[in-house]
Order: C-alpha cells, then structure tokens, then sequence
C-alpha cells in the first residue's frame, strides 16, 4: 500500500469519525445559541438515539426506516422533558449550577439506559449492505455515505429552519439577545424549550446512523459529547458551518495522528487541540469573535 | 476563625479520637480513612467552587498525579514516602500553576471543559505511558508511610495518620477563609467586576487557590497510594471527578464543613448500600439533579440552621445566597 | 486360608462401612435434634456491575447457581454452603473494600474472584496478611507469578494462549506478524506476552498499534498495517470494540489470517462482526466449543454438565468467564469437604490438588505453580457458520 494510498485512507476514515463529533456539535450549538446553556447532556441524546433504534428493530421488530423515525421522535420528546423538569424550574440559575444539572440528567439518562438494555454493546446493519466502495485504493463504506448524506441534509434543514421559518428566526433572535427577544414578544422560556428538543432531534439521528459502524452502549455519550464539544469550541461555539469543518479537522487529525503517531494518544489529540484554542483563540479558529 | 467553627472542630476533634475505640473493626476503619482521603479533596474543591466560584471538571486528575508520583518515586525509585509526598506537592501544585494560569481566564463553561479536557489528557497517559505506570493494569507494591521501625500499615494506625493531617488541612483552610485572602475570594464568588474595580487581583487569588486545591487533591492521592498499595488508572477517571463534584453539592458548595459531611455521607451510605450498586449511577444522578433544583445550598443547610439558629444570619455568604434567592 | 483371608477382609470391610454408615446418621439425627450445621461462609467479588460487568454477571449467576445445587444436595459434610456475594463494579478502591468486608465482618473461609486483573492484584496484599485463600478469576500472570501463598487463579495463563497462537504459526509458516492490541488491562497483558515470547519461535511484529475500549474506528492502524509485509495479524483484546477491528479488516480487503485471543470467547462477539468473524482463529478453553468436542474427552461430561444447567437456568449462553468462577468455587468446595473450615488447611489442600477436571481444563496445583494449568487448556478454535468449533 501506498503512502498516498494510506493517506487517502487516512482522509477518508477521519471524515467518517469527524462527521459523528460535527452532528454532536450541532446539537451543543442549537442549545447554546438560544440559552448560552452548554448542554453536557448532549452525548446522551446521542446514546438514545443508537439504543431506541436497537430496540424497536430488534425487540419490537419494526421495519429500520420506521424506527428510525419513532426514534428521533421519542427522544425528541424525552429532550423537552428534560427541558420541563430540570431547566425550566430555575429561576435564575449560575453557571455552575447548570453544569451540575446537565451532567446529573446525563447520568440519569445513562443510569436508565443500563437499566433497561443492560451493559452489553449492541450494532444495527447498516443502511445498505456492508460491501466498501474502493476509491483509488481506499475504501469507503457505504455507511460513510449515507452519514455524510443525512449531515448534509440536517445542515440544509437548519439553514432553511433559521432563516425562513417563524420559530426559527425567533430563536435566532433569542441567540443574539434574549431581553430584546423578550421584549418584542418573543417567548423566550419556549424557545429554550425548543432548542432542547431540536438538539436531542439532531443527536438522536447521530446516533442512529453511527451505530452500524460504531456499535453502541449505554456508556458511549460521555466520549462523544467531550469530541462534540471540542469541534463545536473549535469551530466557535455557535456556528454551525464552524461545528461541521471542525468535526472533520478533528476527525482527520485522529486518524492520521493513530496512523502516523501513536494510537494510543489518538484520543488526547482532539482534547490537546481544545485546551489550545480556549486557551490563546476562544473564538475558535473558524468562528465569531465573540466569546466568555 | 469564628467562635462557631472552633466549636465545630473541638467536636470533630474529639469524635476522631473517639470513633476507633468504639468501632474497632478494620473494615468501618478503612471506610472511615477514605472519608478522610476524600475529604482531603473535596475540603480544596469547596474552597475553588463555594468560596472561589470557579469549576473544576478534573479534580481526579490532580487526585492522579499525586498518588502516581509518589508511588512510582516510593517504588521505583525508593524514595522514601515522606519525600514522595513533598515532591508529588511541588509537582502537581506546578501542574496546577501551568494550567490554572490560561484556564482560569477563562469563564463558566470553558473552565469546565479544560479541566475536563485536562483531567482525560491525564487519564490517557497514565495509561500509555506503561513503562512508568503499569498502563491500563496498574502497579503494586507501593510501600507504606515508616516513621522510625513505625510502620503504618494497620487501618487503626492509618486511620489516626490520615486524619490528623485532614485536622490540620481544615485549620488551614478554615484560617485561609477569614483572612485577607478570604475576603477577597468571597469578593470574587460576588462579583469578579467589582472585585477587579476595587482593586483586587482577582487573577492572583483565583489561581492561588486553585493550586492550593490541587495540592490537597495531590496530598490526597500520596495517602491512597500508601493505603491502598496499588494504583491504577481507573480510580482516576471522570466518574471519580463527578462523584467529588456530588459530595460537595450534597454539602453545600460554600461551605467547608458541608464538604466534609457530603464526603462522608456518601461514602458511608454507598458502602452501606452495597445491593443498589447496581443503581448506584442513578441514585448520582438523581441525588445530584434533586438537590440543584430544589436544595442548592445542600442537605445540611437545613440541619446548620436549626443549630446555629441565633448566629446563623451572622455568615454573610449564606445570607447572601438566601438572599439572592428570594 | 486366602479364602479365609478374603472373607476376613469382607468382614471387616463391611463392619467399617456399618461403622460410618452409623456415624453418620448418628450425626444426622443429632444434627436433627438440635440446630443445623453452621454454614460454611465463601466470598465472591466480581465487578458485576460497571465497565467490566460482562466477566462478573456469569460469575456471580454461576456462583449463586453452585450454592444453590450444593444446599439442595445437603450442603458440605452436612453444613450449608453461604456464598457473600460483593460486586467490584471493577474498580480498585471497592474492591480493597469489599475484601475488607468479606474478611473482617463476614469472616468468610476463603474468596473466589475478583474478575478483573487490576482489582486481584489491588487486593492481594489484604489477603496476604489476613492469611485467606484467594482464588482469582482473573488471567494476569503478574496475580501467580511470583508465587504468593495464599493467591490462586483459575483461567489459563496469557502466555500459554500467546503460546498456542506462535505454535499454530510456526507449523503454518507464519513469522511476520503485526499485533493490534486494546488499552485495557487484558490488552496490555497480552502485548507484553507477544512481544517477550516472539523471539523464542522466530517471529517478527512488524506492526504494532493499540486502540482504546470506546473507539468507533479501527481502520486508521488497520492501514497502517496493511502498509507492512505482516503475514497475520493477531487481535488482543476483551472488549467488545474487538468485533470493530476484525469488521474493519475486512472492509479494508486485508485477507491474511486473523488471529484473536481467548478473550475473544463471547459468541456474542463473533455476532456483531457478523460474517467477518468467519474463519478467524483464537485459543480458547474447551467450554465454547464442547458440542464439537469428542466423546472421550476427560472435560466433555463436566462442560456439558455446566452448559446445560447453567444456558437451562438463565436463559442466556456460557461464557468462560463464568467457568473460571465455577473452576475456583468448586475447588474451595472440594477443600471444605476434605480439611473443613481451616483457612491454612484450605490452602494448603488447594496447592495440592491434582487432576481436578474443571472448565477450564485439568488443574494440577503445585506450591510453585499456582495457576495450575498449561497450554493444553487451549484448544485452537475457529468461527463456523456464526459458531465456535474446534480447528481440525
């Protein structure tokens, strides 16, 4: 094999793992822009999601595309539960008390899964068989595909939702200023409450179309909303274009960081990339200079 | 250091003397020497989270450096433990010092996440750098704390060696809240504007006690590699940095004497517990979700008003908090 | 006169066999009259619960299960049998916990576990100096080797597995090899077995990559060592993320054989690599494969005996993790009904035991060997149609 064969492998493989940390950053961007909440919670959606999935394909035996659907929606709505119950009876909380709440509901959320589906790690076929494409002497799995696909597609809809749609440009509003949302009659606590339930939406199919290659368990969010939210920071925390090319940048850099460095400290790289940019660009290398 | 608190720690003082000769059974002894230990840790996390009101997701992390360091120069190296614990202080007060300088700049959840980030950088290599710390399986063999020919390698003589040094951290730490230093901490939990404009530096304090913080995590870790004897990575992860984030919650982040009851309460209650630990995880989440919406000063308040009802208004961060509730 | 001999020896045989026949049912009824027999008190600790929960859940089933049987059957020498359930959840400090528990407030005769390496080796200074029988189910060599006293372990060494797979190779003219190991305890094991026992059979690794137990990805080491002139590759890991390497293998076209470990020995592994896992070869202990096993195998009846109850009471497959805690009770059982409930008694009869046919294979304990076991305990097994069978 090759070196630009391997390199090419290499590129393809981190687009793969980074497109899973970009749709985790979405969802850490939605909540954030309308409530300045980073919702530690986020990985969790994401479990859901691949676990919902595995029990109505394989327990109640719905057809995939079915499940697919029902998934999202029940986390979606487990999303804005979580919203009801543990955010909206704060007053005015600090900082630290949200960190605290939303790490505790991704405990609960976790605790849960465990206790309904056990510790074991389940997969989902994929999609569209299983048979790699082989491009230039690489290979990329059909899987890959459709993720990139559905990604594109959720960025697509979010455009559209927040520049075309009522709801949408009401939490747009919110993110720029919440008083003056306020104040021109916008309902700000329901569009907090929406965000929690497009984000756990936007994880829930994450989740979904990363298990046939990534397997999942009840113990899978907290890695992947530490990897999310590294790309969302990096991208600047807020922009979506930003949390999607940081994703990749974050995936590649693994995988040829585990090809060509060490595979062992694959993982501190992503964790090395974020203490550098919130410690010399908060902005992030991509986004908004706005930030703290 | 107030009437009220001395008080508290006659009582404290007498209780630890006392407890071994009551329950003189190894296994509630070695319970209560990791209430000790973790108390060490949530004593330093109270004063950066209460008093401070800064957060740190990676207190396990600092937890870590202390007990690997003195282990592997106490077993590798032969160094003696006494000289193992003083430099894994300097090593991982440094550590703190690098990180704290860039990190505390930082706001809300940005410091969450580097000391998050920083504390799974740690995790990783302890466990790829195998060469050193066993990797993934550990190591052994650590030698217990020796003073002259004695050793202290009985849960009844560790017990008293562990928490005569938490007495002496909490006298600090009790001291450290009501000087200068205290006062301008408290100025900085308030508001960190106001506290620049009248001309305190709020940078200066914020790391000094994030080190200090540190150090206590780091002092914390020496006595459970000398204890426990063995080390590795896993009793370092993030779980263990939520679980002291939860016990300083149950106590009530400001205040020291909280820390050290939700230490305790946890500790033993889960020990006790031992048929939930398949639940254990969710009785963290619930416990830690409950008490933010409904109880943010912690269990104990409750309980601290009814005794200090007279002096109780007389704490002005616990007015202040009532306060700002209304 | 042999005749009369003979009779002579009758006689006295049966007058002895009256004699305990007596004995016996004199104790059971005075055991009748008053209160039963003190229960023989066992600690188990396994990590039932947590990262490692897979290894403890059968152990702890399997353990109950024998107390079960055993006190149906009227106990040990007529006293109940009480197995003290603690769970690790794999963690260090609970560990050194519950051992202490079990050791000072239950005051148990001996314990069976803890599952993981980690945790055994975390608490055998405690049972060193309480002087307690432990007998690990956990396969580090580093938990018998040196030999400490009071510490046993059931599973078959690491090193004979390594053992077994050079072997294999070099009777199939294998020596390059490239090995992808996982950053767990087991993993890191295992790679320092392969590449310290490389050398003795002649074989190179010519690629050597790691991955983490949470990692979604394996095909950035995989090329890597495509890259390389490897001739297998060996897999070293028990985490469930091993199913991911051998998927991606495939997917990347890599057709040189695949070689796993015996922590591979979950047929729930081989199911979510689906059809990748076919033809891939792994060492294993007899229990996986024991339908293809033939008849006369000294191990067949005692398997297939566990298989059954043990698949027929909970409804899911053995594992041999569960065998390794059925192996270490049963040997406490046997050294209760032989030397009763003497700790140092215990131990000294475990260190002697010879030929006892367990799951994992033929135990011969000696006071230098104290896992008891060699590289026969393997069997070279492949992946069938989604089953495991015996490699002809």
């Amino acid at each position: 094999m090759s070196l630009g064969n391997q390199l090419l492998q290499y590129l393809f493989t981190g687009i793969t793992i980074g497109s899973i940390y970009g749709m985790v950053a979405l969802g850490f961007n939605i909540i954030y822009n309308s409530t300045g909440i980073i919702n530690l919670a986020q990985g969790e959606f994401v479990m859901l999601g691949g676990m919902i999935t595995i029990f109505l394909t394989t327990v109640v035996k719905l057809p995939l595309f079915l499940s697919f659907f029902l998934s999202v929606l029940l986390v979606t709505l487990i999303g804005a539960i979580f919203e009801r119950l543990a955010i909206h009876p704060l007053k005015s909380p600090s900082v630290i008390t949200l960190i605290i709440i939303t790490i505790a509901g991704s405990i609960l959320f976790k605790g849960g899964a465990m206790f309904l589906w056990g510790k074991e790690t389940f997969t989902l076929p994929s999609f569209s068989g299983e048979k790699p494409i082989f491009v230039l002497g690489a290979i990329i799995l059909p899987q890959t595909l459709w993720i990139l696909g559905i990604m594109g597609g959720v960025v697509l809809l979010l455009i559209f939702f927040f520049s075309f749609t009522r709801a949408g440009k009401a939490m747009k509003a919110c993110a720029v200023n919440r008083r003056a949302a306020n104040l021109v009659g916008i309902n700000v606590k329901l569009m907090v409450l929406f965000s929690f339930a497009l984000s756990a939406a936007i994880g829930a199919v994450a989740g979904i179309i990363i298990t046939p290659i990534a397997l999942m368990d009840y113990d899978r969010g907290t890695m992947l909303a530490i990897k999310g939210f590294c790309a969302a920071v990096l991208g600047g925390l807020g922009s979506n274009a930003g949390a999607v090319i940081a994703g990749f940048l974050i995936g590649i850099t693994e995988s040829l960081g585990a090809g060509f460095i060490s595979s062992g400290y694959k993982d501190a790289i992503a964790l090395v990339v974020l203490l550098a940019v919130l410690f010399f660009r908060p902005g992030g290398i991509l986004g908004n200079k706005e930030h703290t | 250091m107030g009437k009220k608190n001395l008080f508290s720690l006659l009582v404290l003082g007498i209780m630890v003397m006392i407890l071994p000769l009551v329950i003189s059974n190894p296994y509630y002894l070695s319970i209560l020497i990791f209430v000790g230990i973790y108390s060490l840790i949530t004593i330093g996390l109270s004063l950066l989270m209460g008093y401070a009101g800064q957060i740190s997701l990676g207190q396990a992390a600092f937890f870590g450096i202390g007990a690997y360091t003195s282990g592997i120069l106490s077993t590798k190296f032969s160094l003696s433990p006494w000289l193992a614990l003083i430099i894994a202080i300097f090593v991982t007060g440094g550590i703190a010092f690098l990180i704290g300088t860039p990190a505390l700049r930082l706001k809300g959840h940005y410091l969450a996440m580097a000391t998050l980030a920083f504390g799974q950088i740690i995790f990783i290599i302890l466990n790829e750098e195998i060469a050193y710390t066993g990797g993934p399986s550990g190591f052994g063999q650590i030698p217990y704390f020796k003073l002259g020919n004695f050793v202290f390698n009985s849960d009844f003589r560790y017990y008293y060696f562990v928490w005569s040094i938490v007495l002496v951290v909490l006298i600090f730490s009790l001291n450290l809240i009501h000087s200068r230093v205290g006062r301008a901490l408290r100025s900085i939990h308030g508001s960190e504007i106001a506290a620049n404009v009248l001309g305190v530096n709020t940078a200066k304090y914020k790391i000094q006690v994030f080190v200090l913080s540190a150090i206590y995590a780091s002092i914390a870790g020496t006595l459970y590699a000398h204890f426990v004897t063995f080390l590795s990575p896993g009793t370092f992860s993030f779980s263990f940095s939520i679980a002291l984030l939860t016990m300083v919650v149950i106590g009530g982040m400001d205040s020291i004497w909280g820390a050290i009851m939700g230490t305790a309460l946890l500790t033993i209650l889960l020990e006790f517990l031992r048929i939930f630990h398949d639940y254990d995880i969710l009785i963290y989440g619930g416990v830690l979700l409950l008490i933010m919406i409904f109880l943010p000063e912690g269990v104990f308040k409750g309980l601290f008003n009814l005794i200090y009802k007279g002096n109780f208004p007389k704490n002005r961060l616990i007015k202040k908090s009532l306060e700002s509730r209304r | 006169m042999r005749k009369k001999m003979r009779r002579g020896r009758i006689i006295l045989g049966i007058s002895f066999f009256l004699l305990i026949l007596a004995r016996v049912l004199a104790s059971q009824i005075l055991a009748g009259e008053d209160k039963p027999l003190k229960p023989y008190k066992v600690g188990a600790i396994f990590a039932i619960t947590g990262a490692a929960s897979w290894l403890g859940e059968p152990e702890r089933n399997t353990v109950k299960m024998i107390e079960e049987e055993i006190n149906a059957l009227g106990g040990i020498n007529g006293h109940p049998l009480k197995v003290i359930v603690e769970d690790t959840v794999g963690d260090e400090t609970k560990a050194v916990m519950a051992v202490k528990k079990l050791i000072e407030k239950d005051k148990v005769l001996a314990i069976v576990g803890p599952s993981r390496s980690g945790t055994t080796l975390a608490v055998i200074p405690i049972v060193e100096r309480a002087k307690i029988p432990l007998i690990s189910c956990a396969a580090a060599e580093a938990i018998v080797a040196p030999v400490k006293p009071w510490v046993f372990k059931t599973p078959q060494k690491d090193s004979d597995a390594v053992v077994k797979i050079y072997e294999y190779m070099n009777k199939h003219q294998i020596s390059k090899v490239a090995i992808i190991t996982g950053t767990t305890g087991f993993g890191s094991e295992g790679r320092k077995q392969l590449k310290k026992l490389a050398p003795e059979f002649g074989i190179t690794i010519v690629a050597d990559e790691t991955y983490g137990p949470k990692d979604t990805d394996m095909t950035a080491q995989l090329t890597r060592i495509k890259a390389t002139d490897a001739q297998a590759v060996i897999n070293w890991s028990i985490v469930p993320a091993q199913a991911i390497v051998v998927k991606n293998m495939r997917q990347l076209g890599m057709t040189i054989p695949l070689f796993q470990s015996h922590g591979f020995g979950n047929i729930k592994y081989a199911e979510m690599a689906g059809e990748a896992a076919e033809g891939l070869i792994f060492p294993a202990g007899r229990l996986l494969a024991v339908d293809t096993l033939p008849e006369t195998h000294p191990q067949k009846e005692v398997l297939t005996r566990y298989k059954e109850r043990y698949e027929s009471k909970y409804g899911e497959n053995v594992s041999t993790f569960g065998g390794h805690a059925w192996d270490a009770l049963q040997l406490v059982i046997l050294a209760l009904r032989a030397v009763g409930p003497d700790r140092e008694r215990i131990r000294v009869f475990i260190e002697n035991v010879k030929g006892f046919v367990g799951t994992g294979g033929i135990f011969y304990y000696s006071p230098e060997d104290h896992t008891g076991l060699n590289k026969e305990a393997f069997e070279m097994l492949t992946v069938k149609k989604g089953k495991f069978v015996v490699l002809k």
